[in-house]
Formats: C-alpha cells, structure tokens, sequence
C-alpha cells in the first residue's frame, strides 16, 4: 500500500509493476483526467491544489479502509499536483489482486473515498480566460449540509 | 492562546491569506473561530458552516481548541 502527492507526471505502467506480482490474476487501473469541457464550459487546463498532510493521512486511510473490506493490500493511490493541461493522468489509483473482484471493488471504493474526503481542489481555467474554483462553496450554502455523510459518520 | 488558521483555494481567495494566526479565549471551540473569521473582510464570501479540520482531522463545530491546534477550513473538495 502506497499513496503520494507528485508534482510531476504519473507513470502509469510502473505503478501496475510496483502493484502486482505472479500472484496476482487481476490488476484494476482507475485514471483520471483533464477534460477539456465542464458544465458546458470549455477548459483549457486545471491548476490542483492541497491541504498536503492532511490529503496524505486521508489517502492512507482509504488505503488502509480498502485493505481491510476487500483484502486488496496492494493499492496505489497517486495524485498530481499543480498545473495539468487536457488529457493529462491527475490522479490514478492502482489496485491488484489474485481475483478480479476485489481489485475492482477497491479500486472504486479509492477513488469514491477520494473525491468525498480529501483535501484536494482544481482550479479550472476556460478558454475564455477567467479561473474558477471547481464548487467553490455554492453547494455547501445552498443545502446547508455541513459535511458530506462520510465525514459526519466519522466525527461522531 | 493561539491557534493557526489555514485557509485554501476559494477560502484563501476570500479572505486574501492562506494562514492566520489568531489568539483567542480558553476554551474557544471551533465555532468561535469561524465566528471571527466571518467577520473578517472577505469572511462574508465563506459559507456559514465549512467543514473544519483540526490538526488535520475532521472535526465538529462543537470541537474545543487547548491553544496551539491548526485549525484548517477546508472548502468542498474536488480532487480526482
């Protein structure tokens, strides 16, 4: 199990080297990346940002959650820092099993727990060259929820 | 005491600073602190009740701060 913040690029392919072994039948690959539109705005890149240590110990803790409800101990979170342009891999997350099942299931429960809990924002550029915080607070103002479920379920 | 107030992405742009130190009463709680910090100029663009982190946990509203804590206030997170 592994998880970090990279400034840099991500490599795919070495992070399914680092994952698996001859035992594992199954390695499931989650990416994700830059799209060039959203919400019918067209984008021309996205700036990522984080809370660092805390974004850290929450990756280690989904690592740590998925190893103990799917038995995947070999899971790779990886997030990419700063400025990405279209197309570019901003986060991939890499899970290996010897059954499909669990490499899949964890894989999901990663990056589900991932976009819910840790602190991590874009900064979305448009072509027509303003910059926009990706649900920079409106959401939270308008329902009045305080924190999503998983987060309330933990501060309890 | 003091506690350190870390703001992020549209937070910081709000308030127009990333880290603030802020001395407060014994027994403050986390709702006092976002209490001051709503009446800063800028504090108006926050929503009224952010989800905070207390050294780097999730925490209430309710939390109470012994001085020397980083109290962080995170806005809706977007990672992936």
């Amino acid at each position: 199990m592994r998880v970090a913040l990279v400034d840099c690029p991500i490599d795919v392919s070495s992070l399914i080297s680092e994952v698996s072994d001859d035992s594992c039948g199954a390695a499931s690959v989650f990416l994700g990346c830059v799209r060039n539109v959203n919400d019918g705005r067209a984008v021309t890149g996205i700036e990522y940002s984080a809370y660092r240590s805390m974004a850290e110990r929450e990756m280690n803790a989904i690592v740590r959650e998925a190893a103990e409800r799917f038995g995947v101990s070999r899971l790779i979170i990886e997030h990419r820092l700063g400025a990405l342009g279209l197309g570019d891999v901003s986060v991939a997350i890499v899970a290996a099993h010897p059954h499909r099942a669990p490499a899949l299931d964890a894989m999901r429960f990663a990056i589900e727990q991932l976009k819910r809990r840790v602190p991590i924002w874009k900064l979305e550029l448009y072509v027509d060259g303003t910059r926009e915080w990706v649900g920079s607070g409106i959401r939270n103002r308008e329902s009045g929820v305080e924190a999503p479920d998983v987060v309330a379920t933990r501060i309890q | 005491m003091t506690v350190t107030v870390l703001l992020f992405a549209s937070y910081a742009d709000a308030l127009g600073k990333s880290a603030i130190e802020l001395d407060v009463a014994p027994g403050s709680t986390v709702r006092d602190i976002l209490g001051t910090l709503l009446a800063m100029p800028g504090g108006d663009r926050l929503p009224p009740r952010p989800l905070v982190a207390v050294n780097r946990e999730y925490a209430s509203a309710a939390t109470t701060l012994q001085g020397g804590e980083e109290v962080a206030v995170i806005p809706p997170v977007a990672g992936g």
